[in-house]
């Protein structure tokens, strides 16, 4: 962590917060100052440069023609990657995770380059978009119990030898590739589908994300009753037939 | 049909008999107005039924997100000045709802029509409208896929050819791109709180500038038009710089914004603004949206807000603090069943409020609040949330299913 306050980027709001995944930083923010920590929040548009010192990056999902203009800006200013190098945490949403991936299709139909951060490509299916609630297991090694969220896309996303999957699904797409996996990351840089927004369903998520950028294995406890119940409700709600 | 031209033929009129008598059925069997099912009964029989039965009628089309039903029922109070208006008022507003309730209106002259958005540029084509007027468009129910931009595109393509008058808040860079590919334009300044969608210029993805009140692309020099009628707090100045008092029942800054644009409709077919605004005065609650009614000896403001733009124009409306605020939320089909959008709306607003929440999905809206920093209370029913509420009259803010939902349970 840089100074004595956590740098918490929220990356090109006005091309990439479109399905509410705004939240997450809303969601990373009150638990790391409900654990004491000064948070400094940097909304960086697509007309200013991405700081490369932040600690946490945050980027949203996006409709397909902002999708292209992020990955076009993002890989003209070369400040994610920069952070990247230092180690930054970065933590993506759909549109955001394609375009951390070596490439995506953009809404001209054509093959997009991305950031190749994660070890992913994407491609858009060719059937109905995956809509509706998800319910999936995350990767053991983080000890999180299971992954709620809602999926809003139409990417299938395959992941290259050095990606591993985020977690896998127990309901609904997820990747799109049918082998079950959902999302995926590289070291700390991480890319999921799920909307919801993720981290208001999952908020130990976003205690991963502040355990990582502390470097330290635990955090004082916080109330999260409310956040329990909506989860226990989620996930009771896809466990039942539509 | 007003005799004044040719009548209906053979088919339109069985069309519209067929319709009728379906739509008399659904409502023996107490399935609502019937509107909707008698209108797809006579639009399978005459697929031309809706072009035939406007082409009597001077039509003025209206499309937004948010304020379309306030908007269409002020323009048909004021066009009421120039003659018999027919208007699908409660809001069934896609073809079959649509052509239902202009079959109902056969000694109209004008024609006041809401149009879901979706359906614009197809219900243009078919009715040859002399007005369109566009109000804002911003992001909702996005589980359909319904991307904002490209809603803006569809219009401007389909609305390319069309010969209306369309009337356009100069406001929304949205409406702007959608609307200027029009020959003829009136832009009225009716202002939009919401900016988040707007933010990267619909014309060529550069970043807005938005310095004060006005808007311009940096990098392709698409701006702000000039606009001829502005609204400006309680009055509406229009094009010879003369100032209107506004004077609603209506509560808010976004129906003195839907008035100002109505005046601007009502002057295209000669309704003048002080006739035209007096006469909205007259519209108190619009399919019980802003309606005062009282429920277990309490007074209640129905308040419906189905968007994050929609639910930031309600909360510059409602009573300041201590006022309690009950807030209901479903994601049911009609209300988009997701509810990421409820953290694009900045409940911090709600700050000092006493806050009640309810619905479906009053767990999602509990977590958004818990971190937006607020103390709220979760209730099961609205009758559990009005008996906790401290006194005063008490604001109610409702997405679509659950606004339905707390009419029928406080009688309205």
């Amino acid at each position: 962590m840089s100074d004595s306050s956590l740098r918490l980027v929220w990356v090109y709001p006005d091309l990439l917060s479109t399905y509410g995944d705004q939240g997450n930083a809303l969601v990373v923010e009150r638990r790391a100052r409900q654990r004491g920590l000064d948070v400094m929040r940097i909304d960086v548009r697509s007309d200013q440069p991405i700081p490369t010192s932040g600690d946490i990056y945050l980027i949203g999902g996006g409709e397909d023609r902002p999708q292209r203009l992020a990955s076009e800006r993002l890989r003209r200013d070369g400040g994610l990657n920069r952070a990247a190098e230092n180690g930054a945490i970065i933590f993506s949403v759909c549109a955001g995770y394609q375009i951390l991936g070596h490439e995506f299709i953009n809404d001209l139909g054509e093959r997009e380059p991305g950031l190749g951060l994660i070890d992913v490509v994407s491609t858009r299916g060719e059937g109905e978009r995956c809509v509706g609630d998800v319910l999936a297991d995350i990767d053991p090694r983080f000890g999180l119990p299971q992954l709620t969220g809602f999926e809003n896309h139409q990417g299938i996303t395959h992941l290259g030898p050095t990606a591993r999957p985020f977690a896998r699904t127990v309901i609904g797409r997820g990747n799109g590739t049918g082998d079950g996996t959902e999302g995926a990351y590289n070291d700390t840089v991480f890319g999921t589908y799920m909307h919801g927004p993720v981290m208001a369903r999952n908020p130990q998520i976003a205690d991963l994300l502040l355990k990582l950028a502390l470097d330290v294995n635990a955090l004082p406890p916080t109330d999260d009753r409310w956040y329990e119940a909506l989860r226990n409700e989620r996930i009771s709600s896809a466990s039942q037939p539509a | 049909m007003s005799g004044n031209s040719e009548p209906l033929t053979p088919r339109a009129k069985l069309a519209v008999t067929a319709g009728r008598a379906a739509a008399a059925v659904s409502r023996a069997a107490g399935r609502g107005s019937g509107s909707v099912i008698g209108g797809r009964v006579a639009l399978k029989l005459d697929p031309d039924l809706l072009g035939r039965l406007a082409q009597h009628l001077d039509v003025v089309l209206v499309s937004a997100t948010n304020g379309k039903t306030t908007t269409t029922r002020l323009i048909a109070e004021a066009l009421r000045a120039a003659g018999p208006v027919v208007s699908n008022a409660l809001g069934a507003n896609m073809p079959a709802g649509i052509t239902s309730a202009l079959a109902g209106g056969s000694d109209a002259r004008f024609g006041v029509i809401e149009v879901d958005e979706k359906y614009l540029a197809g219900v243009a084509r078919d009715v040859t409208p002399k007005a369109i007027a566009l109000l804002n468009l911003s992001r909702d129910q996005l589980d359909r896929a319904a991307e904002t931009r490209m809603l803006a595109e569809k219009w401007r393509e389909g609305l390319a050819g069309s010969k209306a008058i369309v009337i356009a808040n100069a406001d929304d860079p949205l409406i702007v791109w959608a609307a200027s590919s029009s020959p003829t334009v009136v832009w009225v300044a009716a202002g939009q709180e919401w900016k988040d969608d707007a933010w990267s210029c619909p014309s060529c993805g550069g970043v807005m500038q938005r310095p004060g009140d006005d808007w311009f692309c940096g990098e392709c020099g698409f701006r702000r038009p000039a606009p001829s009628w502005v609204l400006n707090g309680d009055y509406v100045l229009d094009p010879h710089g003369s100032a209107w008092p506004i004077r609603l029942q209506l509560p808010g800054r976004a129906n003195k914004a839907n008035a100002a644009t109505s005046a601007a409709v009502a002057a295209c077919f000669g309704v003048p603004p002080q006739v035209a605004l007096e006469r909205m005065y007259s519209v108190q609650a619009v399919a019980g949206r802003y309606d005062v009614v009282s429920f277990m000896d309490r007074e209640l403001r129905l308040l419906l807000a189905k968007n994050p733009a929609g639910w930031l124009e309600t909360f510059s409306l409602i009573d300041p603090p201590p006022t309690p605020v009950i807030l209901a939320v479903n994601a049911r089909g009609a209300d988009g069943t997701d509810t990421s959008w409820l953290w694009d709306v900045d409940y911090t607003r709600l700050a000092g409020h006493p806050i009640f929440v309810i619905g479906d999905r009053r767990l999602d809206l509990a977590v958004r609040l818990e971190v937006a920093g607020l103390d709220f209370r979760v209730c099961d029913t609205v009758d559990e949330a009005v008996r906790s509420a401290p006194p005063g009259r008490i604001e109610l803010i409702a997405n679509y299913t659950a606004f339905q939902d707390v009419r029928r349970r406080v009688g309205n």
